[in-house]
């Protein structure tokens, strides 16, 4: 099994390094093939794995490579730590990527730089394995880094495009902030536990927090911001700065600003790291820290509140967007809320469901997209759509199976829905069910946003596939169906997206539950939301199902139904409509608070600190001073033969004076 | 004076000797054989330098000769090579020269023995009298030699700047070898040196110590004595200027390091207040004037003043290690200098014959790399950039100073050498990044040769530096 472990994480490496190295060497098709095959080698290895250790019995293999680093106290290893969290990341990260792989093969053979896309795929997918099979939060930190900066260089794949350069530092700027606060967090568990060794961790948390009225109760333990802390709240501090990681990861609300932008960078990219996984590290961090954040009630709060609103927030913006990438974007930015509303109240099973279900069908429909971009000539824009449905049949069906699983079609109370059905359920309901201070604002936020999933989800299909075509008649005679190499893939994500949640609810969050995660996931001995969620009143069942019907009719009525009553609606509500097609203004605000008071700051620098002050009075004030000198000197040269004896004399007066002076003292 | 005592004593100066026989001889042959003759008497000079230099290596008898005038020891031996290595090389660098540059007169080579003959005194000079005596016979060579392209207005200007300026710091040096003299009654190096030990310093021979020391910085061009070299330097014929450049610095040097060191070793600390200042002026001098020069020749000039600098940061430690390290300075120093200027020889256009300016070497990487990959390494090695011989030579006199305590003058130094090496580089920049204008005429084989061999001598010194320190440090131990 180690042996396996270690092909399944270092197989897309050496597919990184021969693409990324020898890629100009073996040519695009060899660099393709290579890092597909491995892909395709490592997602067998992946459910192999799966079926071992999530569905047979192994419960924890922990796989050495090498000591990392040692000093004083601080010992970290590099280790694959391989639990039931870690087998269902191996199959959504490695599936997605060898489906992403393969697609690329026909979406980019235009690109002249194939073997460069490849080897960034790669190397994002060794960073994700790193990031999902670590040991340690320092293990973890590498891969999270390396992810960032894979999406950083995917992002800006295509360089020469200043929008996507941009995007591309955007992404990679946000990140910083979150990353700061993960950074922060792991120093803060490192100084409460000693040790960043998640095994360490987790068996000090469990006795950590002092009893009720112990002595030591209210003894400080750590001084952050000012703030003395007991051990209760030194936990919470801990948890929040983690959270602030996944925040910027995951593109929770205040640092999702960065993810809309990066659809900047091709499809696949979209597909695989700005929908399926990457994005969703995040949700694997809190997850995989649920020992910890299960002490906390107070994080959990947070994390639920900040899940709501993003959830809430990000629904509303993807109403009126008119970019196909940018509403799956936002879309993708929603259901990441819904998954930490989950995990707020203690449903870690139904967060991580969600992510392993939302994979399948959010893959589907970027790619899907993809599809559909590569028939319309590279148009992103669904006002210039329209009327594809029977020019790109295969495409048509599987975007629609995507948004029936995305938008939770599904009969209430039965088995019988698709994938998005199961998970997204269980969340709401989890949501209502549970004991949090804060459940009934979840509730209603994440029943709203099914709401406005339903309807944005149809709007996209109705704008794309149904009405008259809008697009030039050139364009319109150009479509086409994709290749195989790109709708093979996605039968496969619409096999995932259809059969998904039925086949594996009962694992995730259901009767399961134990012998599947096999302690993987922690509960708290008074978290019974397992329990909970299933006696939730009928209308609660009920209510995502009518959110979602409700935003199926709206958009039916006004796209297909009365086409003209969007932009009639628009006009009426203008103030509202901008508010939303701007994003509730955040890049304009962030580019006020942030954006030019640090370009304002940077420019002081630069043009003073570094330019004038330190470049002035340092290395050019001195080359200039130099020459200054220079100059004098050689003028004293003047050529005339009395000037030099004249020199001669006054040197040795000068000479002369001193010696008397010195030796009279 | 008995005969044994005189045949001790020319035993003693043998060498000397016989380049003053030859010198005689030499001209002999020319006045009879008329202007055709100066390839021989050229030929037959550089056959009587070797045969000077061989006897110096070969059997060097060690003592005091002349009633205590002349001494010869391993110090003045070490220099004495040296002196001979510089002469003769400039010597064979004349060769293809002499047509273009005037030097196809059979005085020239006479000269040069003349003057060489007056170093090799200078070095072995152990009494005020001698020195002066020898000091005259090296420079009144010099002066004619400078000059020696009559025709040229800029050669002889040059001739007469370094006459003038000659004679006015020869009436220092007499001066103040007569304060010397007045007020310690002695003339030779030891009893003066007795003298200060046993009655202590006047301010009277302060003064004459301050003037023997104006006179002795002039010949090393040591600011602010230092005027005259540039004009020399640029007036002079180019195979003259290369001369200058190498042995007359070698021998000054040596007759400085030994009058302070034996004669006035009592009064230690104010002549190294004195060589403390024109060290510093002279580095400060070289390196920031040296950057507005635009004619090779005259960068060389004011290169020259700043390692003339740099090897007194040594003397003035005034100790074993820093008398070792003046040695080994002036052994690299020369060696640098004659590949450098070899290089400038070269450069020499098909038509309108030899060009000075720095910009000539523009795009020398492509019309010529051997050259401009010597003449690299040896701005690198003037630039005291490890590990080739200039960094050796600066790192031994540095640390001298350092052991000596003299913090300041060490790190000047250091500064000053990073301000130099800006007008070293410049030349690499010129020649690796400038696009190339036109292509230089054949380089002449002697000429190859002898950038070759120095090249070869500054890359390999960490190879070969041990030997060589090994004589250096026995030169040094001559005098404690």
């Amino acid at each position: 099994m180690d042996t396996v472990i270690k092909a399944i994480v270092f197989l897309p490496l050496i597919g990184f390094l021969i693409a990324g190295i020898g890629g100009n060497t073996i040519g695009a098709k060899a660099s393709e093939f290579v890092t597909s095959g491995f892909m395709v080698i490592a997602c067998a290895l992946s459910w192999l794995v799966f079926f071992q250790v999530a569905l047979g019995h192994e419960e924890l293999i922990k796989v050495s490579v090498m000591r990392w680093m040692q000093s004083g106290g601080f010992d970290v290893e590099w280790a694959f730590r391989v639990d039931t969290l870690t087998a269902v990341m191996f199959v959504v990260v490695n599936t997605v990527s060898m489906l992403v792989h393969v697609y690329s093969i026909g979406y980019m053979h235009h690109d002249p730089h194939r073997p460069r896309f490849f080897a960034y795929l790669s190397l994002f997918t060794f960073a994700m394995l790193m990031l999902i099979t670590s040991d340690n939060l320092l293990q973890m930190f590498f891969g999270w880094e390396g992810v960032g900066l894979a999406s950083y260089l995917l992002i800006g794949f295509w360089f020469k495009k200043p929008s996507a350069n941009a995007a591309a530092m955007k992404a990679f700027i946000v990140n910083r902030v979150g990353d700061f606060g993960f950074a922060l967090g792991i120093f803060t568990v490192f100084y409460l536990f000693g040790s960043v060794s998640f095994e360490t961790i987790f068996a000090t948390a469990a006795t950590y927090l002092p009893a009720e009225g112990a002595a030591d109760a209210a003894e400080p333990v750590i001084t952050l911001f000012g703030m003395h802390l007991d051990k209760a709240n030194a936990i919470t501090a801990a948890c929040l700065l983690l959270f602030m990681g996944a925040m910027g990861k995951s593109a929770q609300f205040l640092l999702h600003t960065w993810l809309p932008d990066a659809m900047e960078g091709p499809t696949p990219v979209s597909a695989l790291i700005h929908a399926a996984t990457m994005v969703t590290a995040g949700v694997f961090l809190v997850a995989r820290m649920s020992p910890l954040f299960e002490l906390s009630p107070d994080a959990l709060t947070v994390v639920t509140i900040i899940g709501a609103i993003t959830a809430f927030f990000a629904a509303t913006v993807g109403l009126v967007q008119n970019d196909i990438k940018r509403v799956i974007a936002y879309s993708t930015c929603s259901q990441l809320g819904y998954m930490f509303v989950a995990l707020g109240v203690g449903a870690y099973g139904a967060a991580v469901f969600h992510l392993f279900t939302h994979a399948f069908f959010k893959a589907l429909l970027f790619l899907g997209a993809g599809s559909v971009i590569h028939a319309v000539d590279g148009e992103q824009d669904m006002r210039y759509m329209g009327g594809l449905r029977t020019h790109i049949p295969v495409t048509f069906w599987m975007m629609t199976i995507g948004t029936l699983a995305l938008t939770g079609v599904g009969i209430p109370g039965t088995v019988i829905g698709f994938a998005g059905f199961f998970s997204k359920d269980a969340i709401i309901e989890s949501a209502f069910a549970s004991h949090s201070t804060v459940a009934g604002f979840a509730f209603t936020l994440l029943v709203i946003a099914a709401l406005f999933t339903s309807f944005y989800s149809w709007r996209l299909a109705f704008m794309t596939f149904f009405g008259k075509p809008r697009a030039s008649s050139d364009v319109m005679h150009h479509v086409h169906e994709s290749p195989a190499i790109m709708l093979v893939p996605l039968y496969i994500l619409a096999a995932g997206a259809v059969l998904a949640g039925f086949l594996f609810h009962d694992y995730f969050f259901g009767h399961h539950y134990v012998e599947f995660w096999q302690g993987a996931l922690f509960t708290g001995p008074e978290n019974e939301i397992l329990e909970e969620y299933h006696h939730v009143p009928l209308w609660v069942k009920w209510s995502p199902f009518a959110a979602m019907a409700l935003g199926f009719v709206t958009a039916w009525f006004m796209y297909i139904r009365r086409p003209d009553l969007p932009k009639y609606l628009a006009e009426q509500h203008r103030g509202l409509y901008q508010f939303l097609l701007n994003k509730w203004y955040f890049d304009e605000l962030y580019d006020f608070l942030f954006v030019r008071p640090a370009l304002w700051l940077g420019r002081v620098f630069w043009k003073g600190g570094d330019g004038a002050i330190i470049d002035g009075l340092g290395p050019n004030g001195i080359a200039a001073r130099v020459l200054d000198v220079t100059d004098r000197v050689v003028r004293l040269q003047t050529g005339y033969l009395y000037h030099y004896a004249f020199a001669m004399l006054l040197g040795i007066a000068a000479l002369v004076t001193w010696m008397m002076l010195g030796s009279s003292i | 004076m008995t005969a044994e005592l005189l045949l001790a004593s020319l035993q003693l100066s043998t060498p000397e000797v016989i380049l003053a026989l030859g010198a005689m001889a030499l001209l002999m042959i020319g006045v009879f054989s008329g202007e055709r003759s100066a390839t021989t008497v050229t030929g037959l000079a550089v056959a009587l330098l070797i045969i000077a230099g061989l006897m110096l290596v070969m059997k060097s008898p060690e003592g005091i000769a002349f009633g205590g005038a002349f001494v010869s020891d391993p110090f003045a031996r070490f220099m004495k090579i040296l002196t001979l290595i510089g002469s003769i090389t400039a010597l064979v660098m004349t060769v293809g020269h002499a047509r273009s540059q005037q030097l196809d007169r059979f005085e020239f080579p006479v000269l040069i023995v003349l003057a060489t003959l007056g170093m090799l005194l200078m070095i072995s000079a152990n009494d005020l009298l001698s020195l002066y005596l020898a000091l005259e016979l090296q420079s009144l060579a010099l002066y004619v030699v400078a000059a020696i392209n009559r025709d040229s207005v800029r050669s002889t200007e040059a001739g007469l700047k370094y006459f003038v300026l000659g004679a006015l710091s020869s009436g220092m040096l007499l001066y103040g070898m007569s304060l010397v003299y007045g007020f310690t009654g002695h003339t030779n190096f030891e009893q003066i040196a007795a003298a200060l030990s046993a009655e202590g310093r006047s301010l009277g021979l302060v003064f004459g110590l301050v003037f023997v020391l104006a006179g002795l910085a002039f010949k090393i061009s040591a600011v602010p004595f230092h005027m005259w070299t540039p004009d020399v330097y640029e007036g002079a014929p180019t195979p003259v200027t290369a001369f200058f450049a190498a042995a007359p610095k070698v021998a000054a040097m040596a007759m400085l390091v030994r009058i302070v060191i034996d004669a006035f070793e009592p009064v230690v600390a104010d002549w190294q207040q004195i060589i403390v200042f024109i060290s510093i002026a002279s580095m400060l001098l070289g390196s920031f004037a040296a950057i507005g020069q635009k004619n090779i020749k005259r960068l060389m000039a004011y290169s020259s003043i700043g390692h003339m600098g740099y090897a007194l940061v040594g003397l003035a430690a005034g100790s074993m290690a820093g008398v070792r390290g003046v040695a080994l300075y002036m052994l690299i120093y020369m060696v640098m200098t004659l590949g450098t200027f070899a290089c400038i020889l070269a450069m020499r256009r098909r038509e309108g014959g030899n060009v000075e300016s720095i910009d000539d070497l523009a795009g020398l990487s492509t019309t010529n790399p051997f050259m401009a990959s010597v003449l690299t390494v040896m701005m690198f090695s003037l630039a005291g950039i490890p590990p080739l011989a200039g960094f050796f030579a600066k790192y031994f006199v540095f640390m001298a100073a350092i052991e000596a305590d003299l913090y300041a003058l060490a790190i000047i130094g250091v500064l000053s050498s990073v301000v130099g090496a800006y007008y070293y580089l410049r030349l690499v920049k010129v020649m690796w990044f400038d696009p190339a204008t036109d292509e230089f005429a054949r380089t002449p084989g002697e000429l190859k040769l002898v950038f070759g061999l120095a090249g070869l001598f500054v890359a390999g010194y960490v190879l070969i530096g041990g030997p060589i320190g090994e004589a250096a440090e026995a030169a040094a131990r001559t005098f404690f």
